[in-house]
């Protein structure tokens, strides 16, 4: 598969997913945050829980080479503050940056000035990056970048305690949902 | 008559369980594909060297962050670009099939009121820093990152919902 075409349509594909479960809408994301929708957990536990397992399972029958799947480096001092900074314009902007193009594409003028931001918070680290260089690679934990080998557990009992916290995320969640007004529909 | 009126209104959105589970095997389906996951800010930043390049050519390519990304005067020219392309054409898909197109300056209930534009500005500013600090965004480093397991995905994701959901409590809900 070509570049053009495998990036096309997978992107669609997370394009339209998004769209579909209402996260190019700024009420419903932040709603997480207000613990009154529980969408955007919801959904993201859902995902990474099925790739996860997925790709446990492929690498059994040979079909992943797992050595060749890209494992983000363990600078989690970085981590921790770029996850910080972005939770942050999450909960004021209303948007992260893959959600802001999907709420741009159902009209949303307030995110396609979250975009502009975006580009600008990127020029300003450009801007100050000799300086601020060694913000990417704080806190690096060298034994390992992955959970199996930090803890020394297997792919399986990890998969298989996510299995049980995204379980925990839908009943607490849901419990939260119907004490408070709820998720944010479709309909103004 | 009611049902008339019932299809011009937005459809409601997807089950979030159902959401996820399509989530995941497009997720699954890049890892196979490609040997990375799915991501947005690697293109807003190749887009920033980009227009960088054309209003500011000297101070991009000396520039030691855009610096590498213009040399060869196609910062644009990668994978995550048609990627990025292809999640904004299946989002207007979506909300086209669903009746959810509607040009709207929206979130002031809970992002500010009249103050909207700022707060949507200041946190695409954050956001757009903090992903840079990471390396990565939420899809980038937190869903795929934590796909493959990685201590820096799952990192990125705790400090990420333990930031929002303070910064959360200094907005004022709107009525």
């Amino acid at each position: 598969m070509t570049d053009v075409l495998s990036g096309l349509l997978l992107g669609a594909g997370f394009g339209f997913v998004l769209e579909r479960a209402g996260l190019g809408n700024p009420n419903k994301l932040t709603g997480q945050f207000r613990l009154t929708d529980w969408s955007v957990l919801k959904v993201m536990f859902t995902a990474i829980v099925f790739a996860s397992v997925g790709l446990m399972i492929l690498e059994q029958f040979g079909l992943v080479d797992a050595g060749s799947l890209f494992v983000p480096p363990a600078f989690l001092g970085a981590a921790a503050l770029g996850g910080a900074l972005v939770g942050a314009g999450f909960a004021i902007g209303g948007y992260c940056p893959g959600t802001s193009v999907v709420g741009l594409m159902s009209g949303r003028i307030d995110a396609a000035i979250f975009l502009l931001g975006l580009l600008l918070g990127t020029v300003l680290f450009a801007g100050l990056y000799p300086d601020i260089e060694f913000l990417t690679t704080l806190g690096e934990y060298a034994k390992a970048d992955a959970l199996p080998d930090a803890f020394n557990i297997s792919s399986l009992s990890i998969n298989i305690g996510m299995v049980i916290a995204a379980v925990g995320v839908f009943v607490l969640g849901s419990w939260m949902e119907s004490r408070s007004k709820g998720p944010v529909g479709s309909q103004v | 008559m009611v049902e008339n009126i019932k299809l011009d209104q937005p459809a409601p959105y997807m089950n979030p369980l159902l959401a996820g589970i399509l989530l995941g095997m497009v997720l699954l389906a890049t890892f196979v594909v490609m040997g990375h996951g799915l991501g947005a800010t690697g293109f807003t930043t190749r887009l920033a060297a980009w227009i960088g390049m054309h209003i500011a050519p000297v101070a991009t390519t000396a520039n030691d962050y855009f610096g590498g990304m213009v040399e060869e005067g196609r910062p644009l020219h990668a994978w995550i670009t048609w990627q990025v392309v292809g999640v904004a054409i299946g989002a207007l898909l979506s909300a086209f099939l669903a009746k959810r197109i509607r040009i709207q300056l929206d979130g002031k209930t809970f992002l500010g009121g009249s103050k909207r534009p700022m707060t949507a500005l200041f946190g695409g500013i954050l956001a757009g820093f903090g992903a840079r600090v990471a390396a990565g965004c939420t899809s980038g480093l937190g869903l795929s990152g934590a796909a493959v397991l990685s201590l820096a995905g799952f990192t990125f994701l705790a400090t990420f919902f333990a930031v929002g959901l303070l910064a959360s409590r200094f907005l004022k809900e709107e009525k």
